[in-house]
C-alpha cells in the first residue's frame, strides 16, 4: 500500500484555464472533453464505464480510492477513461472485497490521473461554460506539444466514438438454456446490463453496432437492446436505419442512453449537445405515467431534444419521463410499437436502484411478444 | 399530492429540557417545523416546556405552551386547542411517546385529531423490539441476533444464548439511556435491571454483540407518494459498542464501494416502506462486518434526530424543513431546494467536502462516572467541521471542540489522555477500551512506532482512518524537520487541517509568529459553499466552510455587516441558551437591514440553520478561524457578549488584533473579571462584596483564607459554569483543590470569597445602551448560596426577598452597568444575608437566563441588545421600562445523574445540569409544580415522606415536616431527625439508616414505599449512606431534593396540585395579561406575598 510517487502536473482548458497539482501517468500528454461526475461511490466502475471512451473525468467526491479495487466492479474489460482528475487520491484502501489499490491499477491501465486539484473550481468551471476540451500531462506547465495536442483535439460533437468502441464479433452472455433471448446492440456496453438481463432469465447476444437488422433478426431474438455508448448520436449514421427495420419487425426494443437517443433518431427526433449534460447519481426522473420519482444514475452529455408536451420531429414517440432539474427528456416509448429508451442508467453500477423494475417491464414485453 | 387542505391547525410537540441524548438539535428540528407548517398557512399550536429554545419564541408559533411535555399536558392543550393534527416526529423520543401513549388511551381520537409524520404503528414497529425483527425478518434483513426480557429471570435464560459480551437495550428511551455493554454476570444484571426500570415499557432486548463491526447511518426520507430519498450516508470511526453520539462520525461514508453503499441504500428503502414512515423521516442504523460486508440492520428512528440535524448540517439539506411540509401533503417533487432554489427536494445531496462531528465531554464534572463509552450516551455536545479531505475536517473538528487542544494533538500531561504512564503496555491496554481519549492515545500509538494494522487489532477502528491518521502523525515529523518553511510548506499543512497553534508548536514557534508568517506568504483560507449538488448547479445561500483549496466563493458583499460568534459545541453551563441569544441577534439586526454574519461549529443548533443568518461560517471558534473570516469580511464590528464565554474569550485577542468588538468595550469584561479591578469599582459605587482576595499561589490562598474566614468560595477566573468551583471548608481542602484544579486556571488567578451560608441568592439581568440602563428581572434562587445559579431553580418576581432588597439589587445593577459602560446585556448575582445585599459578581454579557427572562415578559432581550449593540438607544428600539409580570414563572434545572450513577447527585458551586424548564402559573406553588412535572420530578398527592437531613438542617426542616404531616403524608425518618421531629411534637416513624440494619431507607425506596426523599447532604466524612439513597431515589425514580429550601417550594407545589388540576395558557395569553397590566413602580414589584 505504497504511494506512489507523483509529479508536478497540470490541466489546461481550451479557455486556457489552467490548473496545477501531481501527476501519476505516462510522458505523453492525455487530450479529451473534461467532464464531471458527482457520484460519491463506484470510481472503479465509473472508469471502466465505455460511456466516458474519449473523456477526462473529474471527480466531484473529494477522496478518491479509499475502498481500494476489486475484481467484480468493472463495467467492461479495462479502464475507459482517458484521464482522470481528483482533489485526494488515496495512498491506502480499506475494504474485505479490495484486491489493490487504485493507484496501482489505473497505473497498469496506462490510466492518467492529476491530483490535488480544487476540483470544486474546475467543476463550476465546467458548470457555468459548459465542457471544454483539455489537456492532462505531466510538467509545471504545459509545453508546445501539450498545446499543439490540445488544438488538435476534436469536439465531442459529430464524433463516432461507439463504432470505435464497441465489440469486434458477436458474443454470447447467460445461461444458453434461458427462455429469452436478447441481441444487445454494442455501443459500448456496460456488464450490469447484461448481468440483469442475466438474472431476468435472459441469454443475450451481444453483437457489434454495425450488425445489421437482417443479421440481427436471424438470430430470432425475443427482444433487442440498444446500449449505452460514448460520443454523438447524430454521429451514428447507419444505426436509425437498423433500428427502424428491427422495429417493423415488431421485436421488443429497449434502449439505455445512447440507445434511446439513437432509438428517437430513428423515429425523427432530433438530438442536441448539453452544455455539461448530467453525470451522477442522484438525479432526479419523473415517471410521467404514475408521478413517481426515481433517482437515477446518468452519464450523458447529449439529450433528446424534447419534453413533458412532445419530442419535436417524431409523432409517433411519446415522453414517459423527464428529469426534475431541468426538464430534460429522459425517457419515451413508440405509440404503436413495442419500443420505449431511457436516457438514465438503469443498470446503475454506479448508482441508485430506483430504476430496474424496467428490466422486468422490459421483458414482460418481451414474453408478450414471444408468447 | 400537494398541501392538504383538510387540516387546518397542527400541534407541535417539543422534546422538554435538554437532556443527554435530546439535545439543541430538537429546537433546530422543531423551529424549522413550526417555520414550515407556519410558511403554508397552518394554526401552529406548540408544546415544550423548555424556555431556553428558539422554537418557544412566541412568534414562530401562534400558540406556545410552555408547559410539560407529559401525556396529561399535551391533552390538556389538545383539548383547548382542538388542533386536527398533531405532529410528533419533530420532539425526540420524548414526543413519540407522548404521542403513542395519547393514541393508546384513545385520546387523540376522542379529540378528532390525526397523527401526521409518524403514524401510531409505525412508531410502535420501530421501537419495540421484537416487533421491528419481524419486520426486517419479513423483508430478508437481518437484525442482531437477540431476545426480549421483560423480567430478570427471562433475561437469565438469555444470557446463556447470547454470551458475553452482550449488548442490553431497554425499549423506548432515549440517548440508549439505561443500555450498556455487559463483559460479565455483574455487569449483566446490573445493566438488565436499570433497562428494565428505565424502559416505560420494561422490556429490553438483550443481543449478541457486534463490537468491532463498522457502524453506519442512512437518513431517509419518504413522501405520501412512496418516494423516497436518501439524504446523507454517515460513517462512525468508532466501531460498534460506542454510541453513535459518543463516536467521531463522518459524512458521506468513507470506505463503502458503491456495491455495498447501494445495497444499504435498497435496505433503507425497503425499511421505511415496511415500517410505514408515511410522510416524514427516519435514520437507520447498520452494522457491517469488516471481514465480508455482512449488514445488519440495528435500529431505526422514525422522526428527525440528532444524526438528521447532523445530516441537515452536513448537505445543506434541511431534513425538518422538508419533513413537516411531507407531513402535510407535500411531495419531494413540490418542495424546492432552498440552497439551489431552482432544484427540487427530491434528489439524493451530494458531498464535495468532508464532514466530522466530534462529541464533546463532561467527565471532569462527574469525577466518579465511569469515562467508557458504551451504547448509553454520555457526551452533552458536538462540534462539527467541514473540509475538502477528512484529515482536514477531523482537525478542525477537533479543535472546534474547545477542550484546549489545537486539532488531534496530545495532551501535555499524560493523566490527560486517559494514561497511568508512559509505558507501551499502558498505551496497548488503554486502546483497547473506548474513552473520549482513545483518539489521542491513538497519535501517541503512532508517535511510539505502532502500525495501523497494530492498532486496528486494538481498537477495531477501521484501517483506512488509521491510515489517514498516521499521514498526519507523518506530515507532523517532515514539518518539524523542514529547515525552513515555504509557502508551500505552510500550504500542505494547512491543507492537512493543522493549526497554526500545531504547526507552532512542531516548530517551537509562537502561535502570533506562524500567523504572520503565513500572511507574508499569502497562505490564507478560502471558503466554499456547501450547496448540496457538488457544484452542479448555482447556489444563492452562502453556507461557507474554510479550507485551503484555490477558489474561494460568495465574496463580501460590501453591505454593512455584522460578525456574531456562536457558543459552539454544548457543554454543561454552555447550552442551547447562548445559541438562543446570537439567533436572536441574527434575526433582530436582519430585520434592521445589517448583513448578519455567522460563525458557530455546533449542529445542533438553530444559529447553524442556513436559513437565518445572512451568511453562515460552519467554522471552528478558534482566534485563527474567527481572525481569517473578519480580516475577509470586514465587518462594522463583532458581537462577542451573546455566545457564552467561547467568544468572549476571543474579545482581548481579537482586540488586539485590531478588531473592533460591538457593545460593551472588552475593558469592561477584563473589569468585571479581574477580581481587583472589580472590587475597586465595588467600592466606589457603595456595594457591598464577600471578604474576598485573589492567588495565583497555594500560600497565598491559604492566607488569604485566613484573612476572609472559612468556609470559602473557590473558583478560577473566566470560567463558565462554576468550572471547577468549590466550597472549601478549611487548609486541606484548600491544599487538595489546589493540586487537582491547577489546570483549568491557567496563568489567571483563583478567586476566593468568603462563603455566606443561609443566604439567599439572586439574579438580576439588564440590558443598557450606554445610557439608559432597564431592568429585565430580578429572579430569586430557591436552592441556598452555594449552588450554582445555573443548577439551582429561580422564580420570578421573588417570592421572599423583600421589596427593599429588590429595589437595592436593581439599583445595583443600573450603577454596575453604566460604571463598566456595558452596551448590550448585564447580568449581576447577590447573595442577600442579615439584610445586606452583597454582590457576587457581575457579567456584561448575555447571561443564562435571557431566554427565560424573555419568555417570562414577553420582550426579546438578545434581539435588543444586538440592536444597541449597532448604535440604536433603548428608547428607539421601544424598551424603557421594566415589566413586572403579575403571575410567577419558576425555571428548573435538569441534570444527567442518571446516565453517571456512580455519581453522587448532590449540587454545589459547580454547574452540573443540562438543561432546564419553565413553569409559568398565576402563583409560586403551581409554578413550581409545572416546573417539576416538566423536569420529571413528579410530585406525589400522597403517601410516604422520607426525611434525613444534615444537623445543620434540623431547625428548618420542622415546618416543612408540620406542613407535610398537614397535608396528610405519612411521615419517615432517620434516627438523628427523628429524634428532632418527635422532640418537637411531630409524630414520625423510625426508619434504620443503611448500617444501622434492614429494612432500611433503601430497602423503603427500592421496594416503592418512599413517595419523596428530602435528603440533605451530611458534608464530606459521612456520605456513604445517604449517597446510596440518593442514588436509590434516582434508579428508582424516587423525587427527591437535597436541600430544604426546594423542599419547602415542593410542599408549596403539592399543596396547589392538591388543590386542582392545573390550567394550561399559552405565552400569548400570559404575555396579553401583562400587557393588559399598569407598569409596576419600580421599587415595589408585585410578587412579593
Amino acid at each position: 500500500m505504497s504511494s506512489p510517487e507523483t509529479q508536478p502536473g497540470f490541466l489546461l482548458l481550451e479557455d486556457g484555464t489552467l490548473f496545477h497539482g501531481r501527476y501519476l501517468g505516462g510522458a505523453e500528454p492525455t487530450v479529451a472533453e473534461v467532464v464531471f461526475t458527482t457520484s460519491m461511490t463506484g470510481y472503479q466502475e465509473t472508469f471502466t464505464d465505455p460511456s466516458y471512451d474519449g473523456q477526462i473525468v473529474v471527480m466531484t467526491a473529494p477522496m478518491i480510492g479509499n475502498y481500494g479495487i476489486n475484481a467484480d466492479d468493472p463495467e467492461s474489460a479495462r479502464a475507459q477513461v482517458s484521464g482522470i482528475v481528483v482533489r485526494e487520491l488515496s495512498p491506502t484502501f480499506s475494504n474485505w472485497r479490495a484486491t489493490g489499490d487504485l493507484a496501482g491499477w489505473l497505473a497498469q491501465q496506462r490510466i492518467p490521473i492529476l491530483t490535488g486539484i480544487d476540483t470544486r473550481a474546475l467543476t463550476r468551471h465546467l458548470r457555468s461554460g459548459g465542457v471544454l476540451r483539455g489537456v492532462l500531462g505531466a510538467g509545471e506547465l504545459p509545453g508546445d506539444a501539450a498545446r499543439a495536442a490540445l488544438e488538435a483535439c476534436p469536439s465531442m460533437e459529430g464524433l463516432d466514438l461507439a463504432s470505435g468502441i464497441s465489440t469486434g464479433r458477436s458474443y454470447a452472455w447467460g445461461n444458453p438454456r434461458a427462455p429469452f433471448h436478447i441481441v444487445a446492440y454494442d455501443f459500448g456496453i456496460k456488464r450490469n446490463i447484461l448481468r440483469l438481463f442475466e438474472a431476468s432469465n435472459c441469454r443475450v447476444t451481444v453483437v457489434p453496432a454495425r450488425t445489421t437488422a437482417e443479421a440481427a433478426l436471424a438470430l430470432k431474438p425475443d427482444g433487442v437492446f440498444l446500449s449505452n455508448g460514448p460520443g454523438d448520436p447524430a454521429a451514428i449514421a447507419y444505426a436509425p436505419a437498423t433500428i427502424r427495420a428491427i422495429a417493423a419487425a415488431k421485436v421488443p426494443i429497449f434502449g439505455i442512453c445512447l440507445g434511446h437517443q439513437l432509438l428517437a433518431l430513428s423515429f425523427g427526433a432530433r438530438t442536441v449537445k448539453m452544455p455539461f449534460g448530467h453525470r451522477g447519481g442522484n438525479h432526479p426522473v419523473r415517471e410521467l405515467e404514475t408521478g413517481r420519482i426515481l433517482i437515477t444514475a446518468q452519464n450523458h452529455g447529449f439529450a433528446v431534444e424534447g419534453s413533458e408536451a412532445g419530442i419535436p420531429g417524431a409523432p409517433d414517440l411519446v415522453a414517459t419521463h423527464v428529469n426534475c432539474n431541468d426538464g430534460t427528456l429522459e425517457g419515451l416509448r413508440h405509440l404503436a410499437l413495442p419500443v420505449f429508451g431511457v436516457q438514465y442508467h438503469p443498470e446503475a453500477a454506479p448508482g441508485p436502484h430506483d430504476a430496474r423494475p424496467l428490466f422486468p417491464r422490459y421483458l414482460k414485453m418481451v414474453a408478450e411478444q414471444a408468447g | 399530492m400537494p398541501r392538504r387542505n383538510d387540516i387546518r391547525k397542527i400541534l407541535v410537540i417539543g422534546s422538554g429540557p435538554i437532556v443527554i441524548g435530546q439535545a439543541a438539535e430538537f429546537d433546530y428540528s422543531g423551529t424549522q417545523a413550526t417555520k414550515a407548517l407556519k410558511e403554508e398557512g397552518y394554526e401552529v399550536v406548540l408544546v415544550n416546556s423548555n424556555p431556553a429554545t428558539i422554537m418557544t419564541d412566541p412568534e414562530f408559533a401562534d400558540h406556545t405552551y410552555v408547559e410539560p411535555v407529559t401525556p396529561e399536558f399535551v391533552e390538556r392543550i389538545i383539548a383547548k386547542e382542538r388542533p386536527d393534527a398533531v405532529l410528533p416526529t419533530m420532539g425526540g423520543q420524548t414526543a413519540l411517546n407522548v404521542a403513542l401513549t395519547l393514541a393508546d388511551s384513545g385520546a387523540l381520537k376522542a379529540w378528532g385529531c390525526e397523527l401526521i409524520g409518524a403514524n401510531a404503528r409505525a412508531i410502535r414497529v420501530a421501537e419495540d423490539r421484537k416487533l421491528f425483527g419481524e419486520a426486517m425478518a419479513k423483508i430478508g434483513l437481518r437484525c442482531p441476533e437477540g431476545r426480549i426480557a421483560t423480567t430478570w429471570e427471562e433475561a437469565l435464560e438469555i444470557a446463556e444464548f447470547t454470551g458475553f459480551p452482550a449488548i442490553i437495550r431497554p425499549a423506548f428511551t432515549l440517548g440508549g439511556s439505561g443500555g450498556g455493554v455487559a463483559y460479565n454476570r455483574d455487569e449483566y444484571e446490573a445493566s438488565v435491571r436499570r433497562g428494565l426500570a428505565e424502559s416505560p415499557i420494561s422490556q429490553v432486548l438483550i443481543e449478541r454483540s457486534l463490537i468491532g463491526w463498522k457502524e453506519f447511518e442512512l437518513e431517509v426520507m419518504r413522501d405520501c407518494q412512496d418516494n423516497v430519498v436518501i439524504i446523507c450516508s454517515i460513517e462512525n470511526l468508532d466501531p460498534m459498542g460506542v454510541h453513535t453520539g459518543d463516536s467521531i462520525t463522518v459524512a458521506p461514508a468513507m470506505t463503502l464501494s458503491d456495491r455495498e453503499y447501494q445495497r444499504m441504500r435498497d435496505a433503507a428503502v425497503a425499511i421505511i416502506r415496511e415500517i410505514g414512515v408515511d410522510a416524514g423521516g427516519c435514520n437507520i442504523q447498520f452494522a457491517v462486518n469488516p471481514a465480508d460486508g455482512e449488514l445488519i440492520v440495528i435500529e431505526m428512528n422514525p422522526r428527525v434526530s440528532r444524526s438528521s440535524a447532523l445530516a441537515s448540517k452536513a448537505t445543506g439539506f434541511p431534513i425538518a424543513r422538508i419533513g413537516a411540509k411531507l407531513a402535510v401533503g407535500f411531495r419531494l417533487d413540490e418542495i424546492p431546494n432552498d440552497i439551489t432554489r431552482t432544484t427540487p427536494a427530491s434528489f439524493e445531496p451530494v458531498l464535495d467536502y468532508v464532514v466530522v462531528k466530534c462529541p464533546r465531554f463532561a467527565f471532569e464534572k462527574f469525577p466518579r462516572a465511569s469515562p467508557v463509552l458504551t451504547t448509553q450516551m454520555k457526551s452533552v455536545g458536538e462540534s462539527m467541521a467541514i473540509g475538502r479531505t477528512f484529515k482536514e475536517a477531523f482537525q478542525k473538528g477537533l479543535r472546534a471542540l474547545e477542550t484546549g487542544r489545537p486539532g488531534w494533538a496530545v495532551a501535555a500531561r499524560l493523566e490527560d489522555d486517559r494514561l497511568k504512564d508512559g509505558s507501551i503496555e499502558t498505551l496497548r491496554g488503554a486502546l483497547r477500551t473506548p474513552t473520549p481519549e482513545r483518539i489521542f492515545q491513538v497519535k501517541r500509538a503512532f508517535l511510539a512506532g505502532l502500525t495501523v494494522a497494530e492498532l486496528h487489532e486494538l481498537t477495531a477502528i477501521d484501517p483506512w482512518f488509521l491510515a489517514q491518521m498516521q499521514e498526519l502523525v507523518e506530515a507532523e515529523r517532515w514539518y518539524a524537520s523542514l529547515p525552513a518553511t515555504r509557502a508551500d510548506d505552510l500550504r500542505r499543512m494547512k491543507r492537512l487541517g493543522f493549526s497554526d497553534r500545531q504547526l507552532a508548536a512542531l516548530r517551537g514557534e509562537t502561535e502570533g509568529v506562524v500567523r504572520e508568517r503565513r500572511w507574508t506568504l499569502g497562505v490564507r483560507p478560502s471558503y466554499k459553499m456547501v450547496d448540496t449538488c457538488a457544484g452542479e448547479f448555482p447556489s444563492s445561500t452562502p453556507y461557507l466552510y474554510g479550507c485551503y483549496d484555490a477558489e474561494s466563493e460568495a465574496p463580501r458583499s460590501g453591505r454593512r455587516s455584522v460578525v456574531i460568534l456562536g457558543s459552539g459545541p454544548n457543554r454543561i453551563g454552555q447550552g442551547v441558551e447562548f445559541d438562543y441569544c446570537c439567533v436572536r441577534a441574527a434575526l433582530a439586526l436582519r430585520q434592521q437591514g445589517i448583513e448578519t454574519i455567522m460563525v458557530n461549529s455546533n449542529p445542533e443548533t438553530v444559529s447553524t440553520d442556513f436559513d437565518i443568518s445572512d451568511k453562515l461560517y460552519f467554522e471552528p471558534l478558534t482566534l485563527e478561524d474567527v481572525l481569517e473570516i473578519v480580516e475577509r469580511e470586514q465587518p462594522e464590528g463583532v458581537i462577542v457578549q451573546l455566545g457564552g464565554q467561547t467568544p468572549l474569550k476571543l474579545t482581548r485577542p481579537l482586540e488586539a488584533a485590531g478588531v473592533r468588538i460591538l457593545g460593551t468595550p472588552p475593558d469592561a469584561i477584563d473589569a468585571a473579571e479581574d477580581r481587583r479591578r472589580f472590587e475597586g469599582i465595588a467600592r466606589e459605587l457603595g456595594v457591598a462584596q464577600p471578604p474576598n482576595g485573589t492567588a495565583t499561589a497555594l500560600r497565598e490562598a491559604l492566607a488569604v483564607a485566613e484573612r476572609v474566614g472559612y468556609p470559602v468560595l473557590v473558583r478560577p477566573s473566566y470560567v463558565l459554569g462554576g468550572r471547577a468551583m468549590e466550597i472549601v471548608y478549611d487548609a486541606a481542602q484548600l491544599t487538595d483543590y489546589f493540586a487537582k484544579a491547577a489546570i483549568v486556571s491557567e496563568d489567571r488567578p483563583v478567586l476566593i470569597d468568603r462563603f455566606l451560608e443561609d443566604a439567599f441568592e439572586a439574579d438580576v439581568d439588564a440590558i443598557s445602551d450606554g445610557t439608559t440602563v432597564v431592568i429585565g428581572g430580578v429572579m430569586q434562587h430557591i436552592e441556598d448560596a452555594g449552588i450554582h445559579s445555573g443548577d439551582s431553580a429561580c422564580v420570578l418576581p421573588p417570592f421572599l426577598i423583600g421589596a427593599e432588597d429588590q429595589g437595592v439589587m436593581r439599583a445595583h445593577t443600573e450603577a454596575f452597568a453604566r460604571r463598566l459602560g456595558v452596551v448590550g446585556l448585564i447580568n449581576a448575582q447577590y447573595a442577600i444575608k442579615d439584610g445586606t445585599v452583597y454582590v457576587l459578581e457581575v457579567n456584561p454579557r448575555a447571561s443564562r437566563t435571557i431566554p427565560f427572562i424573555s419568555k417570562a415578559i414577553g420582550v426579546p432581550l438578545a434581539s435588543l441588545a444586538a440592536r444597541v449593540m449597532t448604535g440604536e438607544s433603548l428608547a428607539a428600539v421601544g424598551f424603557t421600562e421594566e415589566l413586572v409580570a403579575p403571575y410567577v414563572a419558576v425555571k428548573e434545572a435538569v441534570f444527567p445523574f442518571n446516565k453517571f450513577r456512580e455519581f453522587d447527585p448532590i449540587l454545589g458551586p459547580e454547574m452540573r445540569s443540562t438543561g432546564e424548564v419553565m413553569g409559568i402559573a398565576t402563583d409560586f406553588g403551581m409554578a413550581f409544580a409545572k416546573a417539576q412535572l416538566a423536569a420529571g420530578n413528579g410530585l406525589p398527592l400522597e403517601g410516604s415522606v422520607l426525611f434525613t437531613v444534615n444537623d445543620a438542617d434540623k431547625a428548618s426542616v420542622l415546618p416543612i415536616a408540620s406542613r407535610f404531616a398537614a397535608e396528610g403524608f405519612r411521615l419517615l425518618a432517620t434516627a438523628g431527625t427523628a429524634r428532632h421531629l418527635e422532640a418537637h411534637g411531630i409524630a414520625v416513624e423510625r426508619v434504620f439508616k443503611v448500617h444501622e440494619g434492614r429494612p432500611n431507607g433503601i430497602d423503603l425506596i427500592v421496594n416503592g414505599e418512599v413517595h419523596l426523599l428530602l435528603n440533605t447532604p451530611l458534608g464530606k466524612h459521612a456520605q456513604r449512606d445517604d449517597y446510596t439513597m440518593r442514588q436509590a431515589a434516582i434508579a428508582h425514580r424516587v423525587p427527591y431534593t437535597t436541600t430544604l429550601s426546594a423542599a419547602s417550594a415542593a410542599c408549596d407545589a403539592i399543596a396547589a396540585l392538591r388543590s386542582g388540576a392545573p390550567g394550561v395558557q399559552s405565552l400569548q395569553e400570559w404575555h396579553a395579561i401583562l400587557r393588559a397590566t399598569p407598569l409596576a413602580t419600580m421599587g415595589t414589584a408585585a410578587g412579593a406575598p
